[in-house]
């Protein structure tokens, strides 16, 4: 092996003599402008944003550095409540599914006494899957096909028995590859006939990155926060003709529960989509990441596959449709293990082609995260060992979040100027919050919208990070934040009591 | 020359793994198992993990292994580094969306290590789920869907064709320039000014892919060769996107890897300041092998500050890497060292992984050599045997018949008779008229043995039919 210094003699000398070669060219250049810039590069990226990671949390960034490096402020930590991750916020990982995995990464461990026998069994056969029995292998682009057959048991499961097909499931890098990979597929056309996607007003802002990025036209239809965010079929209707003049309308996005305003749709309102879905020849996108969290009474998770079955096969038949899950939400919170799966309902087989090839471009998604999954739907059952302290966990994450979900919809609507609808299900709060004009005017002083203004200055005087919910989209003239339900109760609690603080006395600095 | 409608898409894998369900369940054929070197995947060819990686990533998962006494020290220090790292001290946490910030810094020690003391910027830093991630995304800024011509990308011959789909699925056009195989496949300027001019009229090239050292040929660049590749690009306005994944993996005795970057460095202004490059790299490919965590990484050199900004936000809204494989990427750039308790044995496992490639690599070009019809140049590095079918008119005429390239009815024959799974050359591009197969050369030595009799016997069955 050459030394270093070596290498850097030969590349000089060489170097030396190939730019001796284009020295005249070299010396006509002082204002060679680079090849990638603003005006040549993809158009379509620049109108890409993500709120939940945009310039409100590279401030809090800021901040937290801030504090590291000794500054002095009014809080000592900055309270990150604008990102759907539950490990961040202190919530435990589920006990079997961490052992299973541990087992799988190193599987000298299955000779560990420690490590309970449904541990080790789950471990062992994922294994015997995976190539070279090894979670560090290629799978299938598509995923490792017994996981794909576990979901599809799951799903069934789940959906009383109406059948699952395994090569309909896609295993992903979370739900978000899923979902970007089917709006990739779906989105066509030059001009008036490029592809239309419908997609709720407020939004998970991944859809418009993807729509944007994509160059797909946007959609939006606005969910009824005077009836706590319910969908309307005559909204989807306004939408969707209104849209026919300029596109070319071809994808329903519906997020349930919904993000970022929690609530759950009732099955009434699920078979009214769909059947609009089928009238106006529709793809239907059903984002249903947060299916285990439901905590409002009388609410209840329907999955979309389900009622589409139950609506017959004049439906079954014909409805194009995929729904999306993940390993991120729900009890688990296991966002950085990047697990996930979509189903998809009656695609064209030629369109099934396009998709293998599309995620074969990536290889595989992550095995571990394919692991993770295959433990979330084939779970410790009663008369395994691990399935006490299993449903003990899993019963405590979900109990804390409906008790904070419970407890902030109260304590927000005792605040003037602050009115927050039911969180029925998901991990965020979307409360309206009253600005006074001198407030909204200060802030286009400022050059800010409203609701980010209100957000900064929550951020600089207290500490806690949210998402204006101009990230989300709104209806015009109203303002909202997004918090997650995350936090500890405790420290819940004392957010809860500083955004009181804080909004009052923000309206009475701008009365 | 990539006919995408024509590519049976994963036909053979399709078959290679019916073979496998078939042996599973006892089915009778001339061979106990398939033989399965078509990806350069270590651990399905029968390479180990490395232990140490193991250990530590167990313990990250599991936190309770720290306090295991089963587990040397250092592991157990490792993993409560790593988990002191991550929010909420979870692997289950999202990360920031270019990577743990720790990691970057770590990743950018060792570039800066390998580099001969070429610093390198976090900030330029971005961790993905795999390279093919990255790469995807620098195309999709670079590729303007809504111009005319449309955006060019000139792309080697052969190439994995990963990136060749990357491409034609964001609209762009893959321009090929053939690298030469009598050279040892080295990459010619002339070829590249050909490639560039046959450009002309049919789309506007903006970036030049190179890989290196290669996949699926097996060179490694001379220092020579890149510096020419840099001040071409440089010339022709072409934005660099150099593929760097087999770095690690160099035999050749008169081989150097020689990164993109350093070489931009050293070739001093205009070039140092200005030459717009994307270097890609992963833990896939490196001794640790560890292709099913997904994590690769991008240094982008010299891009402009207000690009860099959307960059980030294209990152952004992919959430994060996952993080198991961001803590395999940390091991890699910053492994243990000579002291630690872990070091000897980790230091073997490498070693023997070295001493099994190095064999290989000695083998291959033995055996191959040897057949009739058959042949092949040094490896000089990278994971693959790229060896050349000199194919009878007969064998083409019957691959015509079964509708098969003739390349692709060789490896359907050698996977159906010879439980060998390997893949055509067509899928990765080759001058007309020429047919390869291209099999991963990380194999256990008794599986390497196994693969070159099965491979020997066949193809001398093979030529003797179609004589």
């Amino acid at each position: 092996m050459k030394s270093m210094s070596k290498i850097t003699l030969q590349l000089q000398r060489c170097a030396r003599d190939i730019t001796n070669m284009s020295q005249q060219a070299v010396n006509g250049v002082s204002h060679r402008g680079r090849v990638l810039t603003l005006d040549s590069m993809n158009p379509n990226v620049k109108r890409v944003e993500y709120a939940v990671r945009g310039p409100i949390v590279q401030r809090a960034v800021q901040i937290e550095k801030e504090l590291k490096e000794g500054a002095k402020k009014p809080f000592t930590e900055v309270i990150k409540a604008n990102i759907g991750d539950a490990h961040a916020m202190g919530q435990k990982p589920i006990t079997f599914f961490r052992q299973v995995l541990a087992l799988c990464s190193y599987p000298a461990l299955l000779e560990d006494s420690k490590f309970p026998e449904d541990a080790k069994q789950r471990a062992r056969r994922i294994l015997e899957a995976c190539g070279g029995h090894s979670i560090g292998a290629y799978s299938a682009s598509q995923g490792i096909e017994c996981i794909r057959q576990d979901v599809a048991r799951y799903i069934e499961k789940r959906d009383g028995g109406i059948p699952s097909n395994p090569d309909n499931i896609y295993l992903s890098t979370g739900a978000s590859d899923a979902i970007v990979t089917i709006l990739k597929l779906l989105v066509c056309g030059e001009g008036r006939d490029r592809t239309g996607v419908m997609i709720s007003i407020p939004q998970y802002p991944l859809y418009s990155a993807a729509l944007a990025d994509l160059g797909a036209v946007q959609i939006n239809y606005y969910l009824d926060e005077d009836n706590c965010w319910s969908l309307n079929i005559t909204e989807l209707r306004r939408a969707l003709s209104a849209a026919r003049e300029h596109c070319n309308p071809r994808v329903l996005c519906i997020i349930n529960p919904g993000n970022p305003t929690g609530q759950v749709q009732s099955r009434q309102c699920i078979e009214d989509v769909i059947r609009f879905a089928k009238e106006e020849h529709l793809f239907l996108m059903a984002d249903e990441v947060y299916q285990d969290n439901v905590y409002a009474e009388g609410c209840q998770f329907h999955s979309f596959k389900k009622v589409l079955f139950e609506m017959g096969p004049e439906y079954s038949n014909t409805v194009e449709m995929a729904s999306f899950h993940s390993t991120s939400k729900c009890y688990m919170g296991e966002c950085g293990f990047r697990g996930g799966y979509m189903e998809v309902i009656n695609l064209d087989p030629e369109v099934k082609a396009q998709l293998i090839k599309l995620v074969s471009v990536r290889l595989c998604p992550p095995v571990p995260g394919q692991a993770l999954l295959d433990l979330v739907v084939n779970p410790p059952q009663p008369d395994e060992p691990s399935y006490a302290t299993f449903m003990k966990e899993r019963t405590a994450v979900l109990s804390a979040l409906a008790e904070k979900a419970r407890l902030t919809e109260q304590i927000f609507n005792t605040v003037p100027g602050i009115t927050c609808n039911p969180v029925q299900g998901a991990m965020y709060t979307f409360p309206r919050i009253t600005l006074p004009q001198k407030a909204i005017d200060k802030a286009k002083e400022l050059g800010l919208v409203p609701d980010m203004f209100y957000c900064m200055r929550l951020l600089d005087e207290e500490g806690i990070c949210l998402v204006p919910g101009s990230g989300f989209g709104q209806r015009e003239g109203t303002y909202h934040f997004r918090m997650t339900i995350l936090p500890p109760t405790e420290k819940l609690k004392v957010v809860l009591q500083k955004i009181r603080e804080f909004q009052l006395h923000f309206t009475q600095e701008f009365s | 020359m990539w006919n995408m409608k024509q590519l049976e898409y994963g036909a053979l894998a399709r078959r290679a793994n019916q073979i496998k369900d078939e042996l599973r369940q006892g089915v009778r054929r001339p061979y106990k198992e398939v033989i399965d070197v078509f990806q350069g995947d270590l651990h399905r060819a029968g390479m180990k993990p490395l232990t140490f990686v193991r250990q530590v990533l167990a313990a990250c998962v599991y936190p309770p292994l720290i306090n295991s006494s089963n587990l040397p020290l250092d592991v157990r220090q490792r993993a409560q580094e790593e988990l002191g790292r991550c929010v909420g001290g979870s692997v289950g946490s999202y990360s920031a969306a270019p990577g743990i910030p720790e990691i970057i810094h770590s990743i950018s020690e060792f570039i800066k290590r390998r580099d001969g003391g070429i610093p390198s910027h976090p900030e330029n830093i971005y961790i993905s789920p795999g390279s093919q991630w990255s790469i995807s995304n620098i195309l999709n800024v670079l590729v303007n869907r809504e111009a005319s011509p449309r955006t060019g990308v000139l792309i080697p011959v052969p190439c994995h064709n990963k990136t060749v789909l990357s491409i034609t699925q964001l609209g762009a056009v893959a321009v090929p320039y053939y690298l030469s195989e009598e050279q040892g496949w080295a990459l010619q300027v002339e070829e590249l000014q050909r490639a560039l001019e046959s450009a002309k009229g049919v789309c506007n090239p903006v970036a030049l892919y190179v890989i290196n050292p290669g996949n699926p040929a097996g060179y490694v660049q001379s220092q020579k060769s890149v510096l020419e590749v840099i001040r071409f690009a440089w010339e022709k306005r072409l934005f660099l996107l150099v593929d760097e994944l087999y770095q690690d993996r160099v035999y050749g005795e008169n081989c150097e890897f020689v990164s993109y970057k350093r070489a931009v460095s050293e070739m001093g202004p205009p070039f140092s300041g200005t030459v717009e490059l994307a270097s890609f790299h992963s833990v896939s490919k490196g001794f640790s092998g560890e292709c099913g965590l997904r994590a690769g990484y991008v240094e982008l050199v010299n891009l402009d500050p207000a690009v860099m900004k959307y960059i980030h936000t294209l990152f952004s809204k992919d959430a994060c890497s996952p993080v198991l494989g961001q803590i395999a990427l940390d091991l890699m750039t910053d492994p243990p060292k000579p002291g630690d308790p872990s070091y000897l044995l980790y230091k073997q496992e490498i070693e023997q992984i070295r001493t099994v490639l190095l064999h290989s690599v000695k083998k291959v070009h033995e055996v191959v050599n040897s057949l009739p019809g058959f042949s092949c140049p040094p490896i000089e590095g990278g994971l693959f045997a790229f060896p050349r079918l000199h194919l009878t008119p007969k064998a083409i005429q019957k691959a015509k018949e079964l509708g098969l390239q003739p390349d692709t009815f060789y490896c359907t024959r050698l996977l159906e008779e010879g439980g060998v799974f390997t893949g055509p050359g067509w899928e990765y591009g080759q001058k007309e008229g020429t047919y390869h197969i291209r099999f991963c050369i990380a194999v256990p030595q008794d599986i390497m043995e196994e693969l070159l009799r099965r491979l020997s016997s066949f193809h001398m069955t093979f030529m003797k039919d179609f004589s």
